[in-house]
């Protein structure tokens, strides 16, 4: 195969990690809302809390997308 | 078609007008909008602010909720010993907010989709929380790299961790928002190109290129959101780093 082939191919395969980033987000969310279903006196401790569980999932999926773009840059 | 990567680019609009160090400095598209971010930034804390009403008008009101918003999230995430730091994280939110904002307009460009204003940015938190650190702690601010209780052959593999987490933090705060800035401006970059091209062609296509056409309206509103909420998590993220220079876990 091409080396510019497989650069694009590599891209693709980088970017299977927003499965696993998406799978988290919806993880994150569900327990957010469960606990201010419970608790909704202390939503507003809650924001700060999964506001960086959500920074730090969305993470993995941006890693996944600047591998992606710098093998598509480099072809 | 152009590139989905041209409004990223930086033009030089002045030409070279001084050197240092063997550095050419000019007046580039990126200035442009750094000053305006600047410039809009404080216009807004200082113009709704001067009449300082007992009763808030609009504009009051709208710093007013920037301010506590931040003031709060502060507080709460590094305590009370982080007021000081209060102004710096402060002008980093109001600072990269405007710049997403501004990235916004038509034919503008998004600042912090350039990795380097982000790293900046964060060097310079880092410097900050180092300095700040050695100086509350002395050595003691080591002692951030071995977490309590923990039995000494652990600590073999769990230091060289943690250093590398602490190393890797301001790459990974810049990161995130380089990120999240470009592939928002490509995804409507991709949308945009869809619907031309689908409007342009046949009357059967001419109805489906509505559909792109109306997600890219969608996706320009969650843009907006998105300019404001990664400017919060920055600043959130700063907080957070800053509690362990000040409290130490």
């Amino acid at each position: 195969m091409e080396g510019s082939a497989l650069k694009f191919l590599g891209a693709g395969i980088a970017m299977v990690g927003t499965l696993g980033a998406g799978l988290g987000l919806g993880m994150i969310f569900s327990a957010w809302i469960t606990a201010i279903a419970r608790n909704p006196a202390a939503e507003k401790k809650y924001f700060t809390i999964g506001m960086i569980g959500f920074a730090a999932t969305e993470l993995v999926l941006l890693m996944g997308f600047v591998i992606a773009y710098l093998l598509k840059s480099a072809a | 078609m152009a590139s989905l990567l041209e409004e990223f680019e930086i033009h030089n609009m002045s030409g070279p007008m001084f050197t240092v160090a063997g550095h050419s400095i000019t007046f580039t598209n990126s200035t442009l909008f750094m000053l305006l971010a600047i410039t809009a930034g404080t216009a807004l804390m200082v113009l709704a602010m001067r009449p300082a009403a007992m009763v808030p008008g609009r504009w009051q009101m709208l710093a007013e909720t920037l301010y506590n918003a931040i003031a709060n999230m502060v507080e709460s995430t590094a305590g009370e010993k982080a007021r000081p730091f209060f102004p710096f994280i402060f002008t980093i939110f109001v600072f990269i907010l405007f710049c997403n904002l501004f990235g916004m307009l038509p034919w503008s460009l998004a600042v912090t989709s350039h990795i380097v204003v982000n790293l900046a940015i964060a060097l310079t938190l880092f410097a900050i929380i180092l300095i700040t650190g050695f100086v509350k702690h002395g050595f003691h601010f080591f002692s951030l790299f071995v977490p309590h209780g923990l039995p000494w052959y652990m600590a073999i593999f769990i230091v060289p961790i943690e250093i590398v987490s602490f190393m890797v933090r301001p790459f990974s705060l810049s990161i995130r928002l380089f990120a999240n800035m470009l592939a928002g401006h490509i995804l409507l970059g991709v949308f945009a190109g869809m619907a031309a091209t689908l409007l342009t062609a046949g009357w059967a296509l001419k109805l489906v290129g509505i559909l792109p056409l109306a997600f890219n309206v969608a996706m320009t509103g969650f843009e907006f959101f998105v300019a404001f909420l990664q400017a919060y998590i920055y600043a959130i993220l700063s907080a957070v780093y800053l509690r362990d220079a000040l409290e130490m876990h």
